[in-house]
């Protein structure tokens, strides 16, 4: 087993193997896991956002309504990354001028000077003294805050659809059995618009895997960060495994590791929808139903 | 400096006419109008470009795709599967580095890796593929009506393509295809963040914005802007879109034919 103290005489394999598994290119694996937290974390937040956002859209109390067919308007009419880069900068003011309300009530210098956005030392976020990972991880909750309010609104715009999908009569039924609307709603409403929101959502998913690279223009060290580090020519004066411009095949990498992740999620939510359709009353639930008698 | 000057400086600024350096400091609103107004050249060319080239490509993966022989059909599937399965900015990186590594073999590839050719590319296959995937889908619902009595009227080959099994696929992908036309225009702003470098700051809408936000670290006035010229141009699009559709639906009494239903989507 050679090991990897002097890369300059290895060859062929060992020296991949050894060039494969130095610091940084952990640093890529780990980013890789970056973008997976932020999946499991987005996805379900989102949601709670879609949700929310379809529920006031429904609602028969105006101002919420209004607010809710607002929020789904606007992100929808609007290039998503355009709000990428609008709310990072937006939400990060607005978390550092409401600790600036509360932290420094007696500061009376105005907060926008010119071109700069100035609040008081103890106000700043996060706090300059902290350790870098403190900066890391709250430039990775603005990140995932960003994504579930623009995904929100997508599924919300879908949830909205399904619980107008649900055949009128269920809820005319539950009307009839004396239910009260709250109980309507989450009793008969709620569980059988899933099977009508599935397909939105799952398209929903895949754009969202789609759009994990978008957090390098965040500003995260996620893989594309990693992929243009490691891609770019190294002479050998600086490292020991000196390669020439391999960003490319960097790149093709990437490539294939979302198109094989893709795939995945394709097979996992068509087995969820088979599962769904059981017993529904639609043409998909009618055909598995024939199929099995 | 008045407004009609800033326009005259800057109006085309992003195509490299007019004044070269950009504002620097007491950065007013009609520069910023102005510059974000200019650089939306880029994304309309970017967009009218691969659209319309797009369409041809489209049809023929589209046709590619429903064919019965592999040998046709298996490169169609792999090219939709391919383009629509990773993510556009990946691509755009692949691309721009692909092309930057093929620019030492030949000075014939030297136009390749700037954004106005090898961006233009890129989008153009992957429009090609999104909407192929549409007019698959559409190519699969033409009414078996239709080619039945295409059949009676003697019409096989091209001409029943042409005639018969082309139009009505349009006719029926044409709401779903606007949506790809607006998602495509929206996508076109990915291109300066994504290693297609802007020569001379000659930038699309978004870089501009993002310039000025930069500038200024204030973010609620390029972008809302850039918002407002965005709505501006899918509205026009969906203008453009909507008479094409009427014409395609002509023949149709008025109850059977399709609306637009508007169902925007983002980043590919």
């Amino acid at each position: 087993m050679p090991t990897c103290a002097d890369p300059s005489v290895l060859e062929g394999l060992s020296w991949l193997m050894c060039y494969l598994t130095t610091g940084k290119h952990i640093s890529l694996y780990i980013s890789v896991g970056t973008v997976l937290l932020l999946l499991a974390i987005t996805a379900p937040t989102a949601l709670l956002f879609g949700f929310g956002g379809a529920t006031a859209a429904r609602s028969r109390i105006w101002p919420l309504s209004w607010f809710g067919r607002g929020y789904i308007a606007v992100v929808r009419g609007v290039p998503d990354i355009a709000f990428f880069l609008f709310f990072v900068i937006a939400l990060d003011q607005a978390f550092e001028w409401l600790r600036h309300q509360v932290k420094c009530p007696d500061w009376d210098e105005p907060i926008r000077q010119g071109s700069d956005f100035i609040v008081c030392a103890e106000a700043k976020l996060p706090l300059s003294t902290s350790p870098q990972w403190v900066h890391e991880t709250y430039g990775f909750f603005v990140a995932v805050l960003t994504f579930a309010i623009v995904f929100g609104a997508f599924a919300a715009n879908v949830l909205y659809g399904a619980m107008r999908a649900v055949p009128h009569a269920q809820i005319e039924t539950a009307e009839a059995y004396g239910l009260s609307p709250r109980q309507t709603f989450w009793r008969i409403l709620v569980p059988q618009m899933w099977v009508y929101a599935l397909p939105g959502l799952s398209n929903l998913w895949m754009v969202l895997i789609k759009a994990t690279p978008l957090l390098f223009l965040l500003g995260i060290e996620d893989i594309v960060y990693w992929a243009r580090e490691l891609g770019a020519a190294k002479t050998p004066r600086f490292t020991d495994y000196p390669h020439g411009d391999w960003r490319m095949w960097y790149f093709l990498a990437l490539l294939v590791f979302y198109l094989a992740f893709t795939r995945v999620s394709e097979v996992v939510l068509d087995r969820i929808m088979a599962r769904l359709t059981r017993g529904q009353a639609t043409l998909a639930g009618e055909a598995q139903r024939k199929a099995g008698a | 400096m008045s407004c009609i000057d800033t326009i005259l400086d800057y109006g085309l600024r992003s195509v490299g006419i007019g004044e070269r350096l950009l504002p620097r400091t007491d950065f007013t609103l009609c520069q910023q109008f102005t510059l974000i107004g200019s650089g939306l050249i880029w994304n309309v060319y970017f967009g009218i470009v691969a659209l319309s080239l797009g369409f041809f490509l489209a049809t023929a993966v589209a046709v590619g795709k429903a064919s019965p022989n592999p040998l046709i059909r298996k490169p169609s599937e792999w090219f939709i599967f391919v383009f629509r399965g990773s993510p556009l900015f990946i691509q755009f990186f692949f691309a721009y580095f692909s092309f930057l590594a093929l620019k030492p073999v030949a000075p014939f590839f030297d136009p390749l890796s700037s954004a106005w050719l090898g961006a233009t590319i890129v989008l153009f296959l992957n429009t090609a593929a999104y909407s192929g995937e549409i007019f698959y889908g559409a190519l699969l619902s033409v009414p078996k009506g239709d080619l039945e009595a295409a059949d009676a009227y003697g019409l096989s080959g091209t001409p029943r393509f042409r005639r018969i099994v082309w139009p009505t696929m349009l006719r029926l992908a044409w709401p779903a295809y606007t949506n790809e036309a607006i998602f495509l225009f929206h996508a076109t702003t990915l291109v300066f963040f994504s290693g297609f470098p802007a020569w001379q700051q000659k930038g699309d809408a978004l870089y501009y914005a993002n310039y000025f936000a930069d500038k200024t670290f204030n973010p609620f006035v390029p972008y809302p802007i850039l918002a407002g010229y965005f709505i501006l141009l899918t509205l026009v699009i969906i203008g453009l879109f909507g008479a094409v559709n009427r014409r395609l639906n002509r023949h149709l009494p008025s109850g059977r034919r399709s609306r637009l239903k508007l169902r925007m989507n983002l980043i590919r």
